[in-house]
């Protein structure tokens, strides 16, 4: 479950695409194969509905124990999204545009909580307060894992603004208030809903998180399903029901988005903005950051501190962390290189030669990325046991599944990289004697590489902390750092499960970094 | 009356203004011209309120909206501001664009959003198009007819012309200047483009340097500029040393009235279409030669030298069609009317 953040949405329909042809047959036929596969998860959900048959569905799907999570996930979605969004307008809004003291800093430490994957965070809490369980723990814990999905494009989209719209406004006789609600808030509308969008995806799909704030969602209980009856119809068509419901969200997104189009009006450089002055507010403004930051960062560091601090040398098993700490490495690195790769033919399909096959595909190479890894694991399963065997729990099956779950976070990155190169170079290439695809290879993709490597490392940081899918994948002796730590939390050994969540974290600070950096970007693009 | 006195404005250690004091009279049209950087449009800023000065104090019609006593917020100014590309909402059509302004339970509300619209030159089937939909020109019409909408006392513009076509942009020039005469509304405008300063203003103020070069109605600043600087900013200018006695000065292209009456051994300012260019055969006059030529339909535009009149660098005249000199030919030169003796 990895939906890429494309903090460059709002700037609809201010590429220069130069459409010529459909491309090199050699990089069609490499996209449509990449797209079919893309699909199979698909498939599989509809080929279970088609042959499980009414009565069937009826009997596994509507009894009341898969009544309980439909309305907590429900209720999750209601009460998460809203207060995420309140929140993440309020945070972005005082550190982007008013003089709140240390800006610059708490930029950073909105996004931090990205580097604790999600189930750290209900691990800490878990931890931290005991008996904190239920709705309101596992609310809490989305809000503070999952924020800065929603922080990053509302506070790019607030920095990409131009002020002159604002004051204009204020010339026009409108009070500051009246300005934010009628002019600045509607422009935030895109930012907020596709923020919103990626967090409810992820509440859908998450399952280490819930497991542990013992709060029962439709994913939990799939995986349940799942481990006590592998391959069952049951878990099958409850994940047919998951992904209509992703579907739906996707749908609601798409639907509420419409066709609005709150790009800048005009070219040319927006002036620099003055920053509100918050006046006798400045240091009470300081609360809200201030709390966000004490629950989402201080609790869970303080807390596997202690565990750290407790459990002394004697969980620092080196003969199971470093082999754990390889084989996570191994995987991320052989997942990254092939999502990367697998990317390739469809980021320059959609820079170079764009079209309606074109967008079809790209839809195809998209969609998966909504996809829970739940459901990705399952459709793997089930057609490995069916069609072939021999390739159930190994290495190639979680390695293509990784492939699926992070082809979008790649492509995105890609495309935009591509899109940077000049196509002059390809055709100098070309008449300078090289065969086509060695003229793309060695001018367009050269100079992508950079981008290419952002993107893989994205993809590499996600393989680094999945859960999900690796638990349901995973070839026999397997053990990732988050399969360990997973097995330790458990067993409630949270001292053993320490270390393992200290390596994940470490691990994981480079995706802060190279998301902040990215939404620093976005002022110049 | 707009009137700003010992306005200082300061970004960090960066000067945005200078201890400026500008006058704007009701129903005129000031132009505040300058080079980039020259603090132009912080002025603008600071009228509108958007950002406060450092010193000094701002009034219209009476009103203090800026001084020791605190700062008018811009909403409550009543000043409207047309930005540099029209800044209209782009999440809102142009009727609600034009509507902002109008409270929403105005009776004819409607009505007068197509009033509006027909004021700038736009028909009623413009109300339900979205910002992007329209051409560079348009969307300043409609921030125009925004502005209006809110009956301002004073309308400031930001270099309201700059992104268009310069086809367009003459005629946007002549229309808002109709429509903000008409509507009897003051207007203080920016822009870098002196020939549009000169065309737009009947009270044209020079910035340079974070203050006031100089400022007055636009003949006088281009006839009779406050320094050198001004004149060159303003057009082509070509400065001759002189000797002045009894209302004449002598210079290297022949004698030139001036209204000076001491005499002086001073600079006189001279505009290229004041030097009169007679083939050399005439026999009178200060001999230059024709460096280059370019055809523009109706005139030649000549580039010439004329060292022995110890000018430094040549000057462009625009001659007519029918003047049959080439490259290399030499002119006789000779000033005509009257020149101006720059201060000191």
């Amino acid at each position: 479950m990895a939906v890429s953040i494309d903090l460059t949405a709002a700037k609809a329909g201010s590429s220069s695409r130069m459409p010529h042809g459909t491309g090199h047959p050699l990089i069609l036929g490499a996209a449509v194969l990449t797209g079919l596969l893309s699909l199979l998860p698909l498939g599989f959900v509809v080929y279970i509905a088609a042959t499980s048959g009414w009565e069937t569905i009826a009997d596994l799907v509507l009894r009341p124990k898969v009544g309980a999570p439909v309305v907590n996930t429900l209720a999750l979605l209601v009460l998460v999204l809203p207060l995420s969004a309140v929140l993440a307008v309020a945070l972005a809004w005082l550190i982007e545009r008013t003089d709140l003291p240390y800006a610059r800093l708490w930029s950073w430490l909105v996004i931090a909580p990205l580097a604790l994957p999600a189930f750290v965070h209900s691990y800490a809490w878990n931890a931290f307060m005991p008996r904190f369980h239920g709705l309101g723990a596992a609310v809490l814990v989305s809000i503070l894992a999952y924020l800065p999905f929603l922080y990053l494009p509302v506070a790019a989209q607030l920095r990409r603004l131009d002020p002159a719209l604002e004051e204009t406004a204020q010339s026009m006789g409108k009070r500051p208030a009246v300005v934010f609600f009628r002019v600045v808030l509607p422009q935030l509308r895109l930012a907020i809903m596709g923020g919103s969008l990626l967090i409810g995806l992820h509440l859908l799909a998450e399952y280490g998180l819930f497991v542990l704030t013992r709060f029962d969602t439709f994913a939990t209980v799939i995986v349940d399903q799942f481990q006590s009856v592998y391959n069952g119809p049951s878990a099958n068509l409850l994940g047919g029901v998951l992904v209509l419901l992703c579907l739906a969200l996707l749908g609601l997104e798409t639907r509420l988005r419409g066709d609005e189009r709150y790009a800048r009006v005009g070219s040319g450089a927006a002036r620099r903005r003055s920053r509100v002055p918050l006046g006798e507010w400045r240091w009470a403004a300081l609360a809200l950051p201030l709390a966000f930051a004490l629950l989402s960062l201080a609790v869970p560091v303080l807390t596997l501190a202690r565990w750290l601090w407790s459990g002394g040398a004697a969980i620092w098993r080196l003969e199971f962390i470093i082999p754990a700490l390889g084989q996570t490495a191994m995987l991320a690195l052989a997942g990254a290189v092939m999502t990367t790769l697998a990317a390739v033919p469809m980021a320059w399909l959609a820079v170079r030669a764009p079209g309606r096959v074109q967008r079809v595909l790209e839809a195809c190479h998209s969609y998966v990325g909504a996809l829970p890894g739940v459901i990705i694991a399952l459709a793997l399963v089930s057609i490995t046991v069916r069609v072939a065997l021999p390739l159930y729990q190994t290495l190639a099956t979680l390695l293509f599944a990784y492939v699926l779950m992070f082809l979008p976070r790649a492509l995105v990155g890609l495309r935009t990289s591509i899109a940077q190169a000049p196509v002059e170079l390809e055709r100098a290439a070309a008449s300078l004697g090289r065969p086509p695809v060695a003229a793309i290879w060695q001018t367009t993709i050269r100079l992508a590489a950079p981008g290419a490597m952002a993107s893989a490392a994205l993809a590499a940081l996600g393989i680094t902390t999945e859960l999900t899918a690796t638990l349901m994948l995973a070839p026999n002796g397997t053990r990732t750092l988050a399969m360990r730590f997973w097995s330790y939390t458990s067993e409630l050994d949270f001292a053993s499960a320490a270390p393992y969540a200290l390596l994940m974290i470490v691990l994981s600070i480079p995706l802060v970094i190279l998301l902040h950096m990215q939404s620093d970007r976005v002022e110049q693009v | 009356m707009l009137e700003l006195r010992g306005i200082s404005k300061s970004y960090g250690d960066q000067k945005g203004v200078e201890n400026v004091d500008l006058v704007a009279p009701d129903g005129s049209r000031t132009v505040i011209v300058g080079p980039s950087g020259s603090g132009k449009t912080t002025l603008l800023r600071l009228i509108a309120g958007f950002e406060a000065p450092d010193r000094g104090t701002i009034s219209l019609g009476g009103r203090l909206l800026h001084g020791a006593g605190g700062s008018v917020p811009p909403h409550q100014r009543n000043i409207a501001y047309v930005a540099q590309e029209g800044a209209l909402f782009p999440h809102m059509s142009v009727a609600d664009n034009i509507g902002f302004a109008i409270p929403r339970q105005t009776v004819d509300r409607a009505r007068r959003v197509d009033e509006l619209l027909a004021r700038v030159g736009l028909t009623a089937a413009f109300r339900d198009r979205r910002p992007h939909e329209l051409s560079g020109g348009q969307q300043q019409r409609v921030a125009l007819a925004r502005a209006l909408a809110q009956q301002p006392d004073l309308m400031l513009l930001d270099e309201p012309f700059s992104a268009l076509d310069t086809g367009l942009r003459e005629a946007m020039r002549t229309m808002v200047g109709d429509v903000l005469r008409d509507a009897g509304i003051a207007s203080v405008l920016v822009t870098h483009d002196q020939a549009e300063a000169l065309a737009f203003a009947d009270h044209l103020v020079v910035m340079r340097d974070a203050s006031v070069a100089d400022a007055g109605p636009p003949q006088r600043l281009y006839e009779r500029p406050a320094d050198i600087d001004v004149a060159r900013f303003l057009g082509e200018a070509i400065v001759l040393p002189a000797t002045i006695s009894g209302g004449r000065a002598q210079t290297a292209l022949g004698d030139v009235r001036v209204r000076h009456d001491d005499a002086a051994r001073a600079n006189v300012l001279v505009r290229p279409e004041q030097v009169r260019v007679a083939p050399q055969s005439d026999g009178v006059g200060a001999l230059g030669r024709i460096l280059h030529r370019a055809y523009r339909g109706a005139q030649w535009r000549l580039e010439i030298e004329c060292q022995e009149c110890g000018l430094a660098e040549p000057f462009s005249i625009d001659v007519p069609a029918s003047f049959e000199l080439s490259p290399g030919d030499h002119v006789r030169l000779s000033i005509a009317d009257e020149a101006y003796v720059l201060p000191r």
